[in-house]
């Protein structure tokens, strides 16, 4: 009996070496290459940078200097009202796109890879033709408009030119998210609701919308952490010489702009931890309001 | 009578789902036509108005000034090395750890895999400028070694493979290997090669994305030579500012080859990225 004990829990710990062994790699890079720099970046938000990599500590200077500082909230309101752009329509426009793949129709498969092309380019090529679209003097948006709106370069239009590439560039990923949603929701439902003689805007409303709304809330939280992070569409449409940066530069880009460009990496790394809260209370408020709208008894 | 105006409904909600789709159809595609054309206009041509839809003349002299301002050899060599690189590491370490995770016994196991799951959740901006004096501490910036650096591990291809070894039912593994194979060789003779497709859809995602990636490229390597397509194009923007037709050119050079592969593997890219994502 005792022998036997002994037996199996030598199996055990051979089992226990190979998955110590099998999960190192990934362990070891995970520790020097984010946790260790994540210790790191918050210190540093505690730091004056003196050049060439030496540091002083200086307590919450760089905390209460980025809440004094008028451009930190700027694009604190930019990145939350990219969110509020372009979160919403674009979820509304993928939802209604992958209704319309999911009907009965020919061509599913051409249109599917058309709208999901953008998702394969990169940002930095994609953006170089917007730029050339929204161009104000020769771009083929105000000629197709005929006006002369400075797209990029206008305080009160850079943030919307940037939102329509934004959404253009997800909306085909977002459908397809959505689509297998969709598809896994029984025709049975709408059979049921057929002979009931209920409207299509009542099947969407009562079956559609409710089944498919786990799907959404994955989707919703996944382009919200995304769009809270942007920082490369925008990047690349608006230069730092570009005057309407203020009004469309996020926290990302900011954050770029101290540490690598100004040099100023304390302050740099409290916009990061800033940034990062900001993402937390999002979490939070999403999961809170979810229990409202998305329905998990299916 | 109510049949017939029932079908005329119908029949007016499939035209009305074929106007919406051409029309969103066009407009996802005018950006990549209108690059196209105008990669191939002169630069008095491209600001003619009213705008002018083709070339007269369909010349490639924007794709010669594109590369001769921008090394684009060394920018396509870097990029596919970058993602080689970083889609082998994914991989190779993904599986193993996610074979574990999923399926080996041992003591802290859930601590380590929360370590993962946080990792997931912060932003990568957050690691960044460690990353970068590490690299620079290494003196390693402006290679090869630098681009593939943050990526050398994927929390994210733990977690994706993870959940596919979790759906493999652990009788496979023990009917095939009844006479005493150890668990690296369940792993690799048995396990592992059920897992084609989540290893295609990771290896396409690790692909796309760090194809995308701009920030760390421009951070860490400044030397234009050892730059990617991605942070390449950025310096181009700079260059030429005006001149939109050498822009479209470079632009075009930089997508080629990912949309060529999307084109031949449409199925795979959509599908892989999809499952990726969804999870």
């Amino acid at each position: 009996m005792g022998k036997k004990i002994m037996r199996l829990s030598a199996a055990a710990r051979r089992e226990e070496r190979w998955g110590y062994l099998m999960i190192a790699p990934t362990i070891i890079g995970l520790v020097i290459l984010n946790l260790w720099p994540f210790i790191q970046t918050i210190y540093t938000s505690f730091c004056e940078h003196l050049g060439f990599g030496n540091y002083k500590f200086i307590g919450i200077d760089n905390y209460v200097e980025m809440f004094q500082n008028p451009e930190v909230w700027r694009a604190t309101w930019n990145t939350i009202l990219f969110c509020i752009l372009t979160v919403p329509v674009g979820l509304f426009l993928s939802l209604l796109v992958a209704m319309m793949l999911n009907a009965k129709i020919k061509g599913k498969g051409l249109f599917r890879t058309i709208f999901f092309l953008p998702m394969v380019c990169a940002p930095a090529a994609v953006t170089m033709v917007w730029r050339w679209i929204f161009n104000s003097d020769y771009g083929i948006l105000n000629q197709l408009l005929g006006t002369h709106i400075n797209w990029i370069t206008d305080s009160h239009f850079v943030m919307i030119a940037c939102a329509i590439v934004a959404i253009w560039s997800n909306i085909g990923y977002d459908a397809v998210l959505l689509l297998a949603g969709l598809q896994n929701i029984s025709k049975s439902y709408y059979e049921a609701a057929e002979i009931d003689g209920t409207s299509k805007v009542n099947q969407f409303l009562q079956i559609t919308l409710p089944m498919v709304s786990p799907t959404l809330f994955v989707v919703m939280i996944m382009r919200l952490m995304s769009s809270v992070k942007v920082y490369d569409l925008i990047y690349m449409m608006v230069e730092d010489t570009n005057p309407a940066l203020t009004s469309v530069q996020s926290l990302m880009y900011l954050f770029y702009r101290e540490t690598f460009v100004a040099g100023s990496r304390g302050s740099g790394a409290a916009i990061v931890v800033w940034t990062v809260v900001l993402i937390g209370i999002i979490t939070i408020i999403q999961f809170v309001g979810q229990k409202k709208w998305v329905n998990y008894d299916v | 009578m109510k049949q017939s105006s029932m079908r005329n409904m119908k029949r007016l909600t499939t035209i009305l789902t074929y106007v919406f789709l051409i029309l969103g159809a066009v407009i996802m595609i005018f950006p990549f036509v209108w690059m196209i054309l105008t990669s191939f206009k002169t630069q008095t041509e491209s600001m003619q108005i009213p705008p002018v839809i083709f070339p007269s003349q369909w010349n490639l002299d924007n794709f010669v000034d594109a590369v001769a301002s921008l090394p684009f050899v060394n920018m396509y060599v870097n990029t596919a090395l970058m993602i080689l690189f970083r889609v082998i590491c994914a991989v190779v370490f993904s599986s193993m750890a996610g074979y574990a995770f999923a399926k080996l016994k041992f003591r802290g196991k859930n601590i380590l895999f929360a370590l993962i799951l946080v990792q997931m959740s912060l932003p990568s901006q957050i690691f960044i400028l460690p990353q970068y004096q590490m690299v620079a501490k290494l003196g390693m910036a402006n290679s090869i070694f630098a681009l593939v650096f943050p990526g050398i591990v994927s929390a994210f291809g733990t977690f994706f493979l993870r959940q596919t070894y979790m759906g493999i039912p652990n009788e496979i593994g023990e009917a095939a290997c009844l006479d005493g194979c150890n668990q690296f060789e369940t792993f690799i003779k048995v396990m592992f090669p059920l897992t084609g497709t989540s290893v295609a859809a990771l290896t396409i995602f690790t692909a796309v994305f760090a194809y995308g990636d701009l920030m760390w490229p421009l951070v860490v390597n400044s030397d234009l030579n050892m730059m990617t397509l991605s942070s390449g194009l950025a310096t181009l923007r700079g260059q030429f500012s005006t001149n939109f037709p050498v822009l479209m050119a470079g632009s075009l050079l930089a997508m080629l080859p990912m949309v060529i592969l999307y084109m031949i593997f449409q199925r795979q890219f959509i599908e892989g990225i999809a499952n990726t994502g969804g999870k």
